[in-house]
């Protein structure tokens, strides 16, 4: 079997902050980091290599410098990577993404399993790894906790409301996966960056993987975006003052007051 | 087309409010790499006009015979004895309380889409909501979700109707199928919308993105339908009225085969421990500042005092204090309740975007700077570890008389 992870590099939500003053995004600092849906999605896909015996390429799209999370999955398991840069994909919404994963992906050939993280932290939107398998006419299931390989088929666990679902599946199909709770993201050791260093690594452009210039970029994107601006900013609460016990009483009379104590 | 003028000065002004890092300085000019989304953020801050967006020229396809809004209804199982009929869930309520008013504001009709098994009557609820009509595909094959038949339906009815916008709710269902149908017929989508408006005749769609730290307003000019995936408890719910939306019975042959993956077990848990936090009415929450796990089982009993369920900040589940099904925000649920009580919770901008909806906020926090108290109605400055436990008591007396 062949595996396809797609995976992203995203700047750390978690350490970016908002200049109250101006407005905008503090980014000076803000680490780059491997999607962390997608790294949970990049170790699946190397337990099943391993499990399975595989062939796993690891795909990315982005600038340059995201070469980075390309080499991070060689140097965690991958046989070979590849990265999608051009400066014509500059603008792609996730129609557009979706549509140049594609056609990298039928360029590379036959593949069983498509490995994607269920969205990533930067955009939230969920929707590249579907369209990927729109584009390639692929059955999908979203929001998997788990996969597994059982003959010819494949086996996943799916988040439902309330509980989960077993899904099974029969390749080609693509997977989108959150993690589970107790996910520890592995790093690769030092030996492992520089045993990865010949693995095959591709950087392909629009011309290199066919796809055509009316669906990428800004200009094949359906979504536009108008404005970017910050959380609007809201009126500051009403403070209790007073002592401790003054101000559980206060809490208790707007409880009161506002219906919450019925038995 | 994005460019940079000489009138360039090199400030550097530009790099760091690039949502995306997309600008670079390179031999003191700003230089845009392939991550820029064309969002206009440098252009806004060059003190130089030196930074100009170039849109192509709007496509002037002739759109007038797309009409109607879209909500996509999605059913969830009843959970009563013996087999009835599913619901309709809460959300699309919501949609439907918002679609009207994006109707009105167009002139157009407001139409649900219901794809089911057996019809109970959903009309009813529906046309309370404000709809005009419902499609409603029946046929056996829809008793449950799959993404092949539900995908390949949807597209069906949106070329055989031409809607001009589609709502979805931004559900594991929702958000498993509008994707699909946006690719397929190559349409815009804008997932987990907070906000919906009309500017200029267009779905100007508001949501947030980076964990909520900036909010991005998306259109989705050339075009139709105008799709969008629509966050769970954040339309406000309109009153119900007395009126029952047309019924349009649609035949589309479902053929079998399409279904390519099975569910061979489906295993939903009911007992309180899982209950669904969205749908409490009273939320007590905890972050951070509850320090331990023991600590936080304060919470429990001023939640159970109030009829309430535990909450959980990103940092508090991080931290092993609460399980993940409890966690509120941008990572976790939006929820919108009658009552929210954040104890020990800062108040990061992905755990405000998951409740600043709700009706009456009331933050207890030690840091008088907190962002919670920006969101709050009431705040308390102290020690959540010696106020909490005296407002369980102060509660449970008070009941008592």
């Amino acid at each position: 079997m062949h595996i396809a992870v797609c995976v992203k590099q995203v700047p750390d939500s978690t350490e970016i902050k908002i200049d109250m003053e101006t407005g905008t995004l503090i980014r000076a600092g803000v680490p780059s980091i491997l999607n962390p849906y997608d790294h949970f999605a990049l170790q699946k896909a190397i337990e099943l290599k391993k499990a399975h015996n595989c062939k796993l390429t690891v795909i990315s799209m982005g600038p340059p410098q995201a070469k980075a999370v390309v080499q991070m999955g060689l140097a965690l398991g991958a046989d070979d990577g590849v990265l999608l840069s051009d400066r014509a994909f500059a603008g792609s919404d996730t129609w557009a993404t979706s549509y140049i994963i594609s056609k990298a992906i039928r360029k590379i050939g036959k593949i069983d399993i498509i490995l994607c993280g269920m969205q990533a932290i930067d955009g939230d939107t969920a929707q590249v790894g579907p369209g990927i398998a729109q584009h390639l006419a692929m059955p999908q299931v979203t929001f998997c906790e788990d996969i597994k390989i059982d003959g010819k088929k494949i086996i996943v666990r799916k988040l439902i409301d309330g509980g989960y679902e077993i899904i099974e599946a029969q390749s080609p199909a693509l997977f989108t996966m959150i993690m589970e709770k107790d996910f520890e993201p592995r790093y690769p050791a030092f030996l492992d960056i520089h045993n990865s260093l010949d693995k095959p690594y591709h950087q392909w452009s629009m011309d290199d993987i066919g796809a055509e210039e009316q669906y990428i970029g800004l200009k094949g994107s359906p979504t536009q975006v108008d404005r970017i601006y910050p959380p609007p900013a809201r009126e500051k609460a009403e403070m209790i003052s007073g002592g401790v016990n003054e101000a559980v009483e206060k809490i208790v009379d707007i409880f009161e007051k506002e219906n919450f104590l019925k038995i | 087309m994005i460019t940079v003028s000489n009138k360039c000065i090199g400030c550097g002004k530009c790099v760091p409010v690039c949502p995306f890092a997309a600008v670079q300085m390179i031999d003191k000019k700003a230089v845009m790499n392939e991550a820029c989304t064309f969002c206009g953020a440098c252009v806004q801050v060059c003190p130089v006009d030196a930074i100009t967006i170039e849109r192509e020229d709007p496509i002037h396809k002739d759109f007038s015979a797309h009409k109607g809004v879209w909500v996509f209804i999605e059913l969830e199982d009843a959970h009563t004895k013996g087999k009835p009929a599913k619901l309709i869930r809460k959300v699309g309520r919501e949609l439907l309380s918002e679609g009207r008013k994006l109707a009105d504001t167009l002139g157009e009709e407001l139409c649900a889409v219901v794809l089911t098994d057996k019809n109970p009557g959903y009309e009813k609820e529906i046309g309370a909501y404000g709809a005009d009509k419902v499609y409603l595909v029946e046929n056996s094959e829809l008793v449950e979700y799959n993404t092949d038949v539900f995908s390949t339906v949807i597209v069906a009815l949106i070329n055989r109707h031409k809607p001009s916008v589609c709502l979805y709710p931004a559900t594991i269902m929702g958000r498993d199928l509008a994707p699909r149908v946006a690719t397929a017929i190559y349409v815009g989508l804008t997932a987990d919308c907070t906000a919906l408006s009309i500017k200029d005749g267009l779905l100007l769609q508001s949501r947030p993105a980076f964990g909520g730290n900036i909010m991005a307003d998306i259109l989705s000019p050339n075009s139709r339908p105008q799709m969008a995936t629509v966050r769970p408890n954040v339309m406000k719910l309109s009153e119900p009225i007395d009126k029952v939306a047309v019924v349009i019975n649609e035949d589309i042959k479902i053929n079998k085969n399409i279904k390519r993956v099975k569910v061979i077990e489906r295993k939903i848990v009911h007992d309180k421990a899982s209950a669904k936090i969205e749908n409490s009415d009273v939320i007590v929450s905890g972050g951070r500042g509850m320090k331990d796990i023991n600590k936080f089982k304060v919470l429990e009993e001023l939640a159970s005092s109030l009829n309430g369920m535990v909450g959980a900040s990103r940092a508090a589940v991080d931290l092993g204090f609460k399980e993940k099904t409890r966690q509120v925000g941008q990572s976790g649920t939006t929820v919108s309740p009658k009552l929210y009580v954040a104890c020990g919770i800062s108040g990061a901008v992905q755990h405000i975007v998951g409740m600043k909806s709700s009706d009456i906020i009331i933050a207890i926090n030690k840091d008088p700077n907190a962002p919670i108290f920006n969101v709050a109605k009431y705040g308390i400055v102290g020690d959540v570890h010696n106020i909490v436990p005296k407002l369980v008591k102060a509660v449970q007396k008070r009941i008592k008389k």
